[in-house]
This record gives structure tokens, C-alpha cells and sequence, in this order.
């Protein structure tokens, strides 16, 4: 039984658990002897910490790690991996049920093999763990210790009573489920993303608490797995700060697949009544009871600030929105950092890794890299995905930037069609009147792969007319990026401009 | 009926105009004025359609299809009874702070289906009055009391309140749980809501309340056409039936260099570009086929149809291009764009009329048939008769022809004032 966040996983102790342990926390594992001074103690290894650690080590700083469970955080153990890996099988029930759509028989019997979808993602999540084991940071150079920090001053802290000194230090020690506080909910148990990938069986009925990233995705993938889902958001749309017509979409998609959506309701209480677990939900003024055998929660993370000592080494906190730093990401203590999902509103792997690399850059070698010149995109890996870089309509229109979208609904794109992936949209938002790309959002069967192009492009300071200029393979759903930008070329087309061409074509 | 290929254009839509009126004349209860929503068994009241009612004596009076004096009857029956009613809120009342619920019975005029207390219906409601408070403008006892009891309804609105605490108006309120937490983000039927809100001088909106609303608009380039996005029709018409839009600019709408007039003439286009692209692959969509709004459609509960793996909707806001789209279109929404676009409108009235006349039971448009679910030769058809799509067929038909609503709307000084504090120039104003 492995713990994390002090919570006790109880996932099957298989072979491919085993060899995860063995890379992420080795039985028996000693810590080294302490090097008098370390260029840069790192606190926590998800992926903030293990992208700063190789990063310093292979500039050649003296580094030490400390993660008191598992290397990897969240994003192998309980986030994107294991999720991926249960989506991507989930997807696959749901085309093999809708195969007479791509002109193929529907198999006669349909059976969901849940205990080996899970052993999958167990052997996925122990192949990836490789990359990041314990062996791979001792060969740099990185010294690895497992236990618990604690501040002790302002360039010291001790784990297990060991004292490591430093000239810089960076705190990423993630978030934790942010459990809602609803009566009845913890006596009846409830899953979280920590243990909902522990589950060996199905739940026959599935209620889901939030609609953020996480919930939308399991709720999906459960549901196409078998199990009767119901999805509760206490708001009027899934996905809050996405766009109108992108949560619509996944309203719909929902429906289609056969969830039960409960926007604008609020669990108020849950209880136990002949094995099954009974709760209500409150929708104005409309109060209903479902009975479920299990209910996830998705309703945010919390930073993990607590147990570390702060005080003693001046690092101003709050509770909920985690370390306070500045845009070098900074503390109030000039010596200590922090990066990834303790400090950022974002928390994403994504953006734990590149808030590791401007730590590194501030913090060894005297940079004044900002967190806030980074373009971050963003996907959430439901079917249809959703994904977006940049600034919203909204925020645009905020700062009074006037703004242009150029919109390409997927059924305009023949491979979109040819895959029978044909729901969605690639909307690019543009300063007016310029080609300037402000954001985008993507909603596609493969958004996520999608966006990445409009982030290189608003990386690389690339307007809409460049984009038009390059050659998209046909057929490729990334060709409604193409469209859009000879969208935008076809409105620099003004009538005068048309006119004075027609004459050219005359003469 | 008159083979409508054999109509002038003129004819044939006096033809639907006067049918569509018939609607109000078979619906309303002559002793409060209270008009049914649809033209089912037991419906109940819906005040917007009250709202259209309103707005539509007058035309029926200047075409002749109804003597003046009975007009303001009826009229004055449903000004008389609004001015009457149960403003306290409670769960059987008919009212709260001026706004009404949106459902009422048809002879109590107390709230029915718990419904929502409805900031939207009760500006459609308000904007019926004050074209009735226009149009009657006579010296004679009844007229100058219709005008006093409209001023004094108008004037009760507390528009401040319906905000509640939020920077822009609120959907609905119910005594249960006080204001609904519905998002109502982006470009939608509202502004005639603000219109009238900013242009009474009581129970004042904060400053910046019509700008937190149009913060939400998205100006977008969709099959080759700029315009302010929103996917059902009905959003591009209904402010519309009152307000003469054409020529006049809010800020939004002098940086797009564009009205709202205009804005409803290019979706008029998109849901013409939507329909021959048809990715649904329903019946029946093409260039001259097509009206994606709300309406009533078909359900999955329907007989017959429970076997039907296609995902149907019942009454939902169908809209282009996202949906959702199950096959299902309004003839009614179509011919309320006959002002942005009437050669493109008048064709495809013929053109759905021609193909599908099952749509126009007893000549009057039902709110909505699918080609998709055909019964035979014949496409389903919602049951009955909608009041609001009676209501905007006559109101839009009026605009075309002569702009009566949008005259004496435009000679409204609540109105003129109301778009002015939103920030409209220009044109007429």
C-alpha cells in the first residue's frame, strides 16, 4: 500500500505497481549524506520539481530533491497519465458502439473488461514512471531524499531530522483534491482523482461533483465504460472558464452519450440508506434525491502549504491560493521560489514545467524571466477535447483591445468529415483590423495536438497572413487553421481593393 | 387557401399577416385581456405574448380587421388587470416589483407552473404596452385611461432590483430561491430588456450596466459573413419587432462599423449558408429551406418515434452553427426576417410553404415541423399554434410593409431615451 498526500492508494500491488514503486519510491531506499551546501534544494518531485532538479543538475548545480511519497506528483500517479490511459480506452468502447456510423458492424457483444482497462493504465503509468525514476536523478547527480521538509530558517530545512542547506530553494509541492464540504459526504466515502484510479470494479452508478477539467473527463469515460453517470455543476455550464459555446457543445456531447447533466445544481447532502448512497441536489428552487454507489468529486485542487514550515523561513502563503510569489516567481524570501500548482492558477503539468525552467533561470544564474510573458494553452481531454491559448473574447473586450474571431466550424474540414469527427470548432480571435492573434479555442476530436499551432504561432509573433502563406497536409483536421487565417485574407478583400483588381483583370 | 404560387407578394402576406392575427382574437380572455401561450388544451397565459398581442391591435386596426373601440378594449382589459394584480410576490401572485411572472392562469391571472418571475417577458409585455399607449393617442375617456395606466405600469418597473447584485440584468426570480442563477452571457433578444430599462426614470440601472452586457458579445467571421454572433433567429428578430434598428449605433456597433439591422440581415445569411451546408444531413435544409430557432420540436417521447436513435430535442433554442440541430425548423422564424431580407425571406416562404403546407394548419404557421421525421409525404408538425410566433409574424409583416411598430416606437420618448443612455447615435435618433 503506497501512500501520497497522505492518502493510502489501494490499487492492486501487481507487477506493474511494483515496478512503479520501485522507480518512484524504491523499498528500503537510504538517503545520502547531505552535502554542506546545495546550490538548489528543490521541495517536492511532480513535475515541477523533477523538470528543476535535471535542469540545474545538468547545468551543473548541486541539487537535492525531497518528495516525502512518490516522484512523478499528481500528473503520473493520479492525473494526466492514468486518465489518458482510461480515456483512450473509453473512447474505444464508444466507437466500437458506434461502429455502424463508420460503416462497420456493431460487435454482438459488447463487454467492458474494466479490471484489465485499469491494468492497462497501470502498465502505462509504470512505463512513463521510467522517465522520472529515482536511478535517472541519482545518475545526474541529483541527491534524492524521501521524507518530510520542514523549514528550519531562512536557507535551511531538515527532512527526517537531516539538515540541508541551500543557497536557493524551490517549493513545488502540487495541490491536493479540494474535497466539497457537503453533510454526509465524507461518512458515505466518496472518490477523488487520487483514488478513483485505485477502483477495481465498476461503479454501476456514478454520481460526479464538479464540471471542471477532471470531472468532465471521468464522467465521460465511466460513462462510456457502463456505468449510469449523473454530473452535478453548481453552475450554468460545464468548464466555467471556457467559452459559451465550447461548454455547449460538451453540454450536448454529454447528452449524447448518454450522461445525465445537472447544471445549476448543488449537492447539499448525501447518506447511506440500504448500501447505496442517496443525494440530494438543489436546483433553484428544485430538489431531487439521486442513489448512486459512488460519487467522485472534481471540484478544485488545494495547494499543499501545510507541514512545511513557512514561517521560519519567511515564506508568506494563503491557504487557498497557495504560495504568494512574484512574476519571477519569487517568495517573499529572495532565496526561495516555487513553481507549479502551489504557487499558479494554472495547474497544469504544462505549466509546472515552465515555471520550473524560469525558476531555474532566476534563481542560478541571476534571470528576470517573467511567468507572465509565458503563453500557456490548455485542453480538456473529453470528446469532443477543448483547448485554448491566449486571451478570451471576454478578456479582450476587458482591456479594450477590440477583437475579431474567425471561426471554422470542423464540418467545413474534409478530414473532420471523412472521420466522422465533424463537431466542433477552431475559433482564432485577432486584434481588429490586424492579423494579430490574440487567443484561441479549439474544440475537435483532437484539439489538444490542434492548438499547438496557434501557441507557436502567438510564441513566434506569427500573424493570421503567415499562417495563410503555409502549406497544411491534406486531409488534416489542422487544416481548419489554414481556413481560418484565408478567412482573414479574404476580409482584407474591401470592396476599393476589389474594384481596383477587377480593372488590373481587365486590362 | 389561395395556392400561394398564385399570390402576389403583397397577398400572400396579407394573407399570412391576417391569419396570424387570428391567433390573438381566438387566444384572449376578453375579461382580463390574457392571452393563452399556444393555442393547446389548458395552456396557460404567457405575458409576452400579451406583450405582442398588445403590439398588434393597432395593426389590425389600421388594416381594418378590427374596430378601434374593441381594440382598446381589449386593451384596456389587460391594463386594467396587470394594474390590479397581485404585486406581492408570493408564490400565487401574478407579480413582484412591477416584473410578472412568466406564466399565468388564464382566468385568475395568478402565477401557474411555478414559473419564473421574467425580466425578458416582462419587457415584451411592457414594449406591447407602450406601442398600445402610442397608437391610442385619442382625447376619449378609454384612450387617455390606457395611456395613464401604461405610464404608471411602465414607471413601477424596479429595473435597479432585477440586477440584483450582479452588473447586468438577471433572467428570472422565484419567491422559492430568490434570482435564478442561469448564465444569459453573449448577444442575445435583450436589448429591447435594456432599451426599456435605461429609458424609464425610475428605479435607475447602474451606469455601466448595458456595457457589462455587451462586454459578452462575440463579433465573429463565419461562412464569409462578419456579424454578432448568436445562433438562434429569434435572438436577430425580437428586439427587432419593436425597434427601429436601422441606421442607429450603440458603441459595440460604430466600431464594427455595422447596425443591428444589418447584424440581423447577416444571419439572415449565416442560417442560409448553415442549411445548404447541412452537416446534420437532415431533409428538406437548403438555400431556400431553413429557420434554426427556439421552437417547440419533436421529443423522444412522441409515439412512435421511440425507436428513433437520433437525438431529438422538443422545445429547445435551435441555432447555427453548433446547434442543436435535430432536423427541426420554424416557417414563422423565416418569414420574422422579412425586413433584413426580402427577396432571400420571400423565396424561401414560398419555396417551404410549396414543398411542406402541412406547416400552416388553418393558415396559421405551426411553431415548428421536421422533413427529417416524415409520416409519409408529410413532415412531422408541432401541435397547435405558438402565441409568440403569431406574434412576430404579424409585427414583422407590419414593419416590412408600412413600419408602423417601429414609428411609433421610435416617437416613444422612454424609448429615444432608452437607447441614447445605452450609447445609440445616429439615424433617427
Amino acid at each position: 500500500m503506497a501512500q501520497h498526500n497522505g492518502y493510502y492508494s489501494t490499487s492492486p500491488q501487481d507487477a506493474y505497481e511494483r515496478r512503479r514503486l520501485e522507480n518512484v519510491h524504491p523499498a528500503g531506499w537510504q538517503n545520502p549524506e547531505p552535502a554542506d551546501q546545495y546550490s538548489l534544494v528543490v521541495v517536492g518531485a511532480g513535475t515541477a520539481g523533477l523538470v528543476a532538479a535535471h535542469a540545474a543538475a545538468a547545468l551543473g548545480a548541486k541539487v537535492a530533491l525531497i518528495e516525502r511519497d512518490m516522484l512523478g506528483g499528481d500528473c503520473l500517479n493520479e492525473g494526466c497519465v492514468p486518465s489518458k490511459a482510461i480515456i483512450r480506452s473509453a473512447r474505444l468502447y464508444a466507437e466500437m458502439r458506434n461502429a455502424e456510423h463508420y460503416g462497420a458492424q456493431v460487435p454482438s457483444d459488447i463487454r467492458v473488461d474494466f479490471p484489465a482497462v485499469m491494468q492497462r493504465m497501470r502498465g502505462i503509468r509504470a512505463r512513463i514512471s521510467s522517465t522520472d525514476s529515482v536511478s535517472r536523478l541519482a545518475a545526474v547527480g541529483v541527491d534524492v531524499f524521501f521524507g518530510k521538509a520542514v523549514f528550519t530558517g531562512a536557507n535551511a530545512l531538515s527532512v527526517n531530522g537531516t539538515t540541508l542547506r541551500f543557497k536557493k530553494a524551490l517549493i513545488a509541492t502540487g495541490a491536493r483534491p479540494d474535497t466539497p464540504t457537503i453533510p454526509g459526504l465524507a461518512e458515505s466515502g466518496y472518490l477523488t482523482n487520487e483514488s478513483v484510479f485505485d477502483l477495481t470494479e465498476l461503479p454501476r452508478r456514478l454520481l460526479v461533483i464538479g464540471g471542471g477539467p477532471l470531472g468532465c473527463e471521468l464522467a465521460q469515460a465511466f460513462c462510456r465504460f457502463g456505468s449510469q453517470t449523473v454530473i452535478a455543476q453548481d453552475l450554468a455550464l460545464f468548464l466555467p472558464k471556457e467559452e459559451r459555446d465550447a461548454a455547449q457543445i460538451l453540454s450536448d456531447a454529454f447528452a449524447r452519450d448518454g450522461i445525465e447533466v445537472r447544471l445549476n445544481s448543488k449537492a447539499v447532502n448525501v447518506r447511506m440508506e440500504d448500501g447505496q448512497k442517496l443525494v440530494d441536489l438543489v436546483s433553484d428552487d428544485n430538489k431531487t434525491t439521486v442513489a448512486v454507489d459512488a460519487i467522485l468529486t472534481g471540484t478544485g485542487r488545494l495547494p499543499n502549504v501545510d507541514g512545511l514550515n513557512l514561517e521560519a523561513a519567511g515564506v508568506g502563503y494563503d491557504a487557498k491560493t497557495g504560495i504568494k510569489v512574484n512574476d519571477f516567481l519569487q517568495t517573499s524570501n529572495p532565496l526561495i521560489y516555487a513553481a507549479g500548482d502551489v504557487c499558479l492558477e494554472h495547474k497544469f503539468t504544462h505549466t509546472a514545467d515552465a515555471s520550473a525552467r524560469i525558476v531555474v533561470q532566476n534563481a542560478l544564474f541571476l534571470g528576470r524571466q517573467r511567468m507572465s510573458a509565458l503563453t500557456i494553452p490548455w485542453c480538456t481531454y473529453t470528446d469532443p477535447e477543448i483547448a485554448h491559448v491566449g486571451l478570451y473574447v471576454r478578456q479582450a473586450r476587458e482591456r479594450n483591445i477590440p477583437v475579431k474571431t474567425f471561426t471554422i466550424p470542423m464540418h467545413e474540414i474534409d478530414r473532420a468529415i471523412t472521420d466522422g469527427e465533424d463537431v466542433g470548432f477552431v475559433k482564432i480571435h485577432v486584434r481588429e483590423r490586424t492579423d494579430q492573434i490574440l487567443g484561441a479555442t479549439i474544440v475537435a476530436r483532437h484539439a489538444g495536438e490542434m492548438i499547438n499551432e496557434i501557441t507557436l504561432a502567438i510564441v513566434a509573433g506569427i500573424g493570421l497572413r503567415t499562417l495563410a502563406r503555409v502549406i497544411h497536409a491534406y486531409p488534416t483536421q489542422g487544416e481548419a487553421i489554414k481556413k481560418a487565417a484565408d478567412a482573414y485574407n479574404r476580409t482584407r478583400l474591401t470592396p476599393t481593393i476589389q474594384s481596383l483588381l477587377r480593372h488590373w483583370l481587365r486590362w | 387557401m389561395t395556392q400561394i404560387s398564385n399570390l402576389t407578394d403583397e397577398a400572400l402576406l396579407d394573407q399570412l399577416q391576417r391569419a396570424a392575427f387570428g391567433y390573438f382574437l381566438e387566444a384572449v380572455n376578453p375579461l382580463n385581456g390574457l392571452v393563452s401561450d399556444t393555442s393547446r388544451d389548458n395552456s396557460p397565459v404567457s405575458i409576452a405574448v400579451v406583450g405582442f398581442a398588445l403590439s398588434s391591435y393597432p395593426v389590425a386596426v389600421e388594416r381594418g380587421w378590427m374596430n378601434r373601440a374593441d381594440a382598446v378594449q381589449l386593451s384596456l382589459a389587460a391594463l386594467r388587470f396587470f394594474c390590479s394584480s397581485d404585486q406581492s410576490g408570493s408564490p400565487e401572485a401574478t407579480g413582484y416589483k412591477g416584473f410578472y411572472y412568466h406564466f399565468l392562469d388564464r382566468d385568475s391571472g395568478a402565477r401557474v407552473w411555478r414559473s419564473e418571475l421574467s425580466m425578458i417577458d416582462t419587457a415584451l409585455l411592457i414594449a406591447g404596452m407602450l406601442v398600445a399607449s402610442s397608437y391610442f393617442m385619442a382625447d376619449s375617456v378609454d384612450e387617455i385611461e390606457l395611456r395613464e395606466r401604461v405610464e404608471t405600469l411602465y414607471l413601477r418597473v424596479d429595473w435597479r432590483w432585477s440586477q440584483g447584485k450582479a452588473a447586468t440584468i438577471r433572467m428570472g426570480w422565484k419567491p422559492e430561491c430568490g434570482f435564478l442563477h442561469y448564465g444569459w452571457d453573449g448577444y442575445n433578444e435583450a436589448i429591447i430588456l435594456y432599451v426599456l430599462a435605461m429609458g424609464s426614470p425610475n428605479h435607475l440601472l447602474t451606469d455601466d450596466c448595458y456595457e457589462a452586457w455587451t462586454a459578452t458579445y462575440q463579433w465573429e467571421n463565419l461562412y464569409g459573413y462578419d456579424f454578432l454572433y448568436a445562433g438562434p433567429l429569434s435572438i436577430h428578430q425580437f428586439s427587432h419587432a419593436w425597434i427601429d434598428f436601422r441606421g442607429i449605433q450603440d458603441r459595440f456597433m460604430r466600431e464594427k462599423r455595422c447596425d443591428y439591422f444589418e447584424n440581423s440581415q447577416r444571419a439572415t445569411e449565416v442560417q442560409r449558408e448553415y442549411a445548404r451546408r447541412n452537416p446534420g444531413r437532415f431533409s428538406g435544409y437548403d438555400l431556400n429551406c431553413w429557420g434554426l430557432t427556439a421552437c417547440d420540436g419533436p421529443s423522444q417521447q412522441l409515439p412512435g418515434l421511440s425507436n428513433e436513435r437520433r437525438q431529438l430535442f422538443g422545445y429547445a433554442a435551435r441555432g447555427v452553427p453548433y446547434g442543436p440541430d435535430d432536423g427541426t425548423l420554424s416557417g414563422s422564424a423565416v418569414l420574422a426576417s422579412l425586413p433584413f431580407a426580402p427577396k432571400i425571406v420571400l423565396g424561401a416562404v414560398r419555396n417551404m410553404l410549396g414543398r411542406y403546407p402541412e406547416i400552416l394548419p388553418a393558415q396559421q404557421y405551426a411553431s415548428s415541423f421536421n422533413p427529417t421525421l416524415a409520416s409519409g409525404r408529410s413532415a412531422w408538425v408541432s401541435e397547435g399554434h405558438f402565441g409568440l410566433d403569431q406574434g412576430i409574424v404579424v409585427m414583422m409583416i407590419e414593419n416590412y410593409r408600412t413600419q408602423l411598430i417601429w414609428r411609433l416606437m421610435r416617437d416613444c420618448a422612454y424609448i429615444g431615451h432608452g437607447l441614447r443612455r445605452a450609447g445609440f447615435r445616429g439615424g433617427w435618433l
